[in-house]
């Protein structure tokens, strides 16, 4: 056990902002297009985080148009370049999945602390 | 074909240059102590024999003690021979590490013993498909069919495949991918699944035979 976690030492990120289901988040997500790379930012509400040491993700969610936006990021992935919290939620629950039901004033009301 | 003797540690996953997630397992390669060098005209073919991980010296009996010390090298558990070393190179007693025979990049085989099963039926252990599951059909669903003939052959052919004990083979790999070498922790990182449980002993060799 010890050496798998001396391998996954080297992977992981120590300086990840601390965040719970229920944040507000701004994701800076590195994209490749060709060539070039771009940072690509993605806001939602945090519904979701599981997994532990190099396995942790947490699911982002937002509404853009009308549809139901999520995406899944893996927490150590080095294509996120940092994360920006933007609004601090108290929820009392730890997976906020029935936010996908409700509507926007809804959630505002739910995930505000 | 050159290789190394190794245990395996474990399964992890982790990111490559492209952010990617690569599923790795992770075995400790090494250090090996070259234990005998055979030669053609001593024993009818070229081969090296490499020995890993140390043997409580109680547990060693008189004449493989007596190799060791021929080899001056402490007790090992594992012995195996490897072809296709250079024999030119080595001398009784060197020490072989990871990163003087693998490098990131390079396609290699694992052998080791697969998990044991246990009694196994056909559909786990052949792949058969099974039975209907509807239609008027009872304890069908797992069932092999027909195993031959009634009247001709009147027997069963030798070879029909059935139920039986399943795993704790020898099992090769081929072609895995070297991910990372590890040296001052002699690990080495290897993309996909390796045969066996964890600290299980492999063999690992350059190239895909």
């Amino acid at each position: 056990m010890e050496k798998i976690k001396l391998v996954e030492a080297t992977q992981l990120k120590t300086n990840i902002t601390p965040f719970k289901p229920g944040d507000t988040i701004n994701v800076h997500v590195k994209v490749v297009e060709g060539e070039k790379e771009r940072i690509q930012q993605f806001q939602g509400v945090v519904i979701g985080r599981r997994g532990g040491g190099m396995n942790a993700t947490f699911t982002v969610r937002k509404v853009t148009d009308g549809v139901g936006v999520e995406r899944i990021f893996p927490l150590h992935s080095p294509r996120i370049a940092k994360i920006d919290m933007v609004k601090e939620g108290r929820v009392r629950r730890a997976k906020l999945y029935y936010l996908r039901k409700l509507a926007a004033k809804q959630i505002r009301q739910k995930t505000s602390a | 074909m050159t290789g190394i003797l190794g245990k395996k540690i474990g399964m992890t996953s982790i990111f490559d240059e492209h952010g990617e997630v690569i599923p790795c397992t992770i075995i400790e390669a090494g250090p090996c102590h070259v234990t005998q060098i055979k030669t053609k005209e001593t024993d009818g073919y070229d081969a090296i024999q490499l020995a890993f991980e140390v043997k409580k010296e109680r547990t060693v009996n008189k004449p493989l003690k007596g190799h060791f010390a021929h080899a001056g090298v402490t007790p090992k558990k594992l012995l195996r021979e490897f072809k296709g070393f250079d024999l030119s190179k080595f001398k009784l007693g060197d020490e072989i590490k990871v990163d003087t025979i693998f490098s990131k990049g390079d396609i290699i085989s694992v052998a080791g013993k697969s998990k044991g099963r246990g009694f196994q039926g056909v559909v786990k252990r052949h792949h058969f498909g099974g039975g209907p599951k509807t239609h008027g059909q009872s304890d069908r669903v797992r069932a092999p069919g027909s195993i031959g003939g009634s009247s001709y052959p009147s027997r069963v052919f030798k070879g029909q495949r059935m139920g039986g004990r399943m795993g704790n083979t020898r099992t090769t790999v081929k072609n895995l991918k070297v991910v990372q070498v590890i040296t001052e922790s002699n690990l080495l990182l290897i993309k996909g699944a390796v045969p066996g449980h964890i600290n299980c002993y492999v063999e690992i060799h350059k190239g895909s035979r």
